[in-house]
């Protein structure tokens, strides 16, 4: 009787159920969709740190300092004054390096399962002819010298500088499963392993390799040193991130002039979970550095990725919680007027000897069954919704100025500011099952708040009362 | 049965409350076919709505087989409307998207009776009212008189002990008012049940053994028509 009385009544109201069920349906979809997009965007988020650190790396350690910052280039004895062709290496501006034994006390920390120390540098090339001055009363100099002579008249030549930025990451050899390289994959040649510590050898990206059109078993020279070249890689990652160039630790820390040095530790939680619970243990041991994690980072980065997580938070979450609430109050609203209108009914039924609790539960039953409905439909819009976006998979940026590290790729050579860089990630709204639990509950919810009120009002009728609507 | 001791009933508070009933004294004994006539908003179905246990009087006392029904709980009430009371009404009401048979089991809902049982006891009270070849008809295909005659089956397959009619004729034409009141008083007479008719219409009346009169929420008249 309950659900033949149930769904007789639904196909009766047909229409009204039809707005019901769509009201939530629109609600819950959109919740389903932002939610799935939400999702998508911690994603990318992750992407771009696991593109910057390695796809292991849950949290990274840096040091504020004054860092070596940019240098002046001087022009070595016995070369051509005006033709220069220099390597510079350094850590960031803001960047300190440390003692790589914080390694050790940094892997200790509760909730830390693995940490290893690199050193993230910027390697800028100095190419082309310097400017020349012709000074009026004969003399000549080029930028590099001082102290000229007070002129009555100064000729500027203009030079023809070039200036390459490449990032160069010094990567603990002994552990590549985690750091820079674990978010990389072997295209040509291999990676570097233990027996590479003290070897002059170099792994390349494949786009900088390509640009530099350098191949495994080509030599790669910085600052005076061959570096062999025994592997290109590339991003595993959906992120374009990584490094240009990685060499063994100590090599890095050769050319830095940073022996003994880091500048970052690559740190794994022993789960997702524990993050944020490690990142304070961190601290705890060492309370000087800066601990970042994803959700860290994506405050500092800019860029549609930016936009997208506040698109996101902000106005998808309150567009969702906005068309859910509608749909609930439309359909209190119309369930309370449905009841009003079987006053007669209801009356009857009570009459007869229907207890309360029975009627109550018939008015519930029906706005529950329209709530699975309304559910299922918005469930199956959202999912659709959410595969629309992960087909399309759009592109998104994520930008980050005077970040934590000074690693780059070609990207940062292309910006303006060489020590930001921006990393482009594909955007995806997954679907999980406790999204979908989630949006069931919401659903049924949704209908069983129409349902309450709507059998509030039924159980105030009194037979009697319903009796006198047509007695 | 029924005993009824200086019944009052008033709605609303104040100046604006109205008096449907202001003192009625009424014995009903069981078994009685009793016909209550009255100009219309003189307290008549009022009156049926204290009998059916459907509502509590403002003053005074209805008793029920020795019970004061004012001082039942509403949880006995329902039972009491469940078991032993009959409900037929000016307008059917019936459920419009219930078949003929569906409604009629809706009256054992409230009794707890399941399944095959409920459809047997349904099917036999609309063999019994002429209605066996209408069972899957939903009301809305129904006549007026088949209509009321679904809502006399469902009234009368509780088995009850008391049937309250509510101008049962009143939505009917003559010859189908004719029909639905014999069937009345043949049931009455068949199952030996309480009969409470209220009426404004004479020729119904006049099938009652006993008429009782009630203006301005008062019985004037309580001599036996027959």
């Amino acid at each position: 009787m309950f659900f033949r009385y149930l769904s007789r009544e639904l196909r009766r109201r047909s229409r009204q159920a039809f707005v019901v069920s769509l009201g939530l349906a629109v609600g819950i979809a959109l919740v389903v969709a932002v939610s799935a997009m939400a999702s998508g965007v911690e994603q990318a988020q992750g992407d771009v740190l696991h593109s910057l650190y390695g796809v292991a790396t849950d949290i990274t350690v840096t040091r504020s300092g004054a860092g070596q910052g940019p240098a002046g280039f001087r022009v070595g004895a016995g070369e051509d004054p005006q033709r220069i062709s220099r390597d510079q290496v350094m850590t960031g501006p803001g960047q300190a390096p440390f003692d790589a034994s914080e390694v050790d006390e940094i892997a200790g920390a509760d909730g830390v399962a693995d940490a290893v120390g690199g050193l993230e540098l910027t390697l800028i090339h100095l190419n082309g002819k310097l400017p020349t001055f012709d000074l009026g009363q004969g003399g000549s100099t080029t930028g590099t010298n001082a102290a000229p002579q007070a002129p009555q008249s100064v000729a500027v030549t203009p030079g023809q500088l070039r200036v390459a930025t490449s990032s160069l990451t010094g990567v603990d050899t002994s552990n590549t499963n985690l750091g820079p390289l674990a978010g990389t994959r072997v295209t040509s040649g291999r990676s570097l392993d233990t027996g590479d510590a003290k070897e002059p050898v170099a792994v390349l990206d494949a786009d900088y390799a390509a640009q530099k059109d350098l191949a495994v078993g080509d030599t790669l020279t910085i600052r005076g040193t061959d570096f062999r070249v025994v592997g290109i890689v590339e991003a595993s990652a959906q992120g374009s991130g990584g490094s240009d160039i990685y060499l063994p630790l100590a090599e890095a820390q050769t050319l830095a002039g940073l022996k003994g040095q880091i500048d970052t530790v690559y740190v794994k939680a022993t789960s997702s979970q524990t993050i944020a619970a490690a990142k304070r243990a961190i601290q705890k041991v060492d309370p000087d550095a800066t601990v970042t994690t994803s959700s860290d980072l994506a405050k500092q980065v800019t860029g549609s990725l930016s936009s997208a997580a506040n698109l996101a938070s902000k106005l998808g979450s309150w567009l969702s919680i906005a068309a859910l609430a509608t749909a609930i109050v439309l359909a209190t609203l119309l369930t309370l007027a449905a009841v009003g209108r079987r006053t007669r009914e209801i009356g009857t039924l009570k009459a007869l000897g229907w207890r309360t609790r029975r009627v109550v539960g018939q008015v519930m039953g029906e706005t529950l069954v329209l709530g699975a409905i309304g559910g299922a439909i918005g469930i199956a819009l959202g999912v659709a919704g959410a595969w629309v976006v992960t087909k399309v998979a759009p592109s998104l940026t994520a930008t980050i100025a005077n970040g934590p590290t000074l690693a780059g790729s070609g990207g940062a050579a292309a910006g303006g500011d060489p020590f930001s860089r921006t990393i482009s990630v594909a955007l995806h709204a997954p679907i999980s099952g406790s999204l979908v639990a989630a949006a069931v509950g919401l659903a049924l919810a949704g209908g069983l708040v129409a349902g309450l009120f709507g059998g509030w009002r039924a159980a105030r009728m009194r037979p009697a009362d319903a009796m006198r609507q047509v007695v | 049965m029924y005993e009824l001791d200086d019944v009052r009933k008033r709605y609303g508070n104040g100046k604006g409350g109205v008096d449907a009933l202001t003192g009625v004294d009424l014995t009903i004994p069981a078994g009685e076919f009793l016909a209550i006539q009255g100009p219309t908003g003189q307290g008549k179905s009022t009156l049926l709505q204290l009998l059916g246990a459907m509502d509590r009087p403002t003053a005074g006392r209805v008793a029920y087989d020795g019970h004061d029904l004012g001082g039942l709980s509403e949880r006995e009430l329902t039972r009491l409307r469940a078991r032993a009371f009959g409900f037929v009404f000016q307008t059917f009401n019936l459920i419009p998207t219930l078949t003929a048979g569906e409604n009629v089991e809706t009256a054992l809902v409230g009794l707890g009776v399941h399944g095959s049982q409920r459809r047997a006891r349904a099917a036999a009270a609309l063999a019994e009212v002429g209605l066996d070849h209408r069972t899957r008809h939903l009301p809305g295909e129904l006549s007026g008189g088949e209509q009321q005659r679904t809502a006399i089956a469902r009234a009368l397959v509780k088995e009850p002990r008391v049937i309250l009619a509510d101008e049962p004729t009143g939505n009917l034409d003559q010859d189908t008012r004719d029909e639905i009141v014999g069937l009345l008083e043949s049931l009455w007479k068949t199952h030996g049940v309480t009969l409470v008719v209220v009426t404004h219409d004479d020729t119904v009346a006049s099938r009652a053994p006993r008429r009782m009169r009630l203006e301005a929420g008062r019985m004037v008249d309580g001599a036996a028509a027959a």
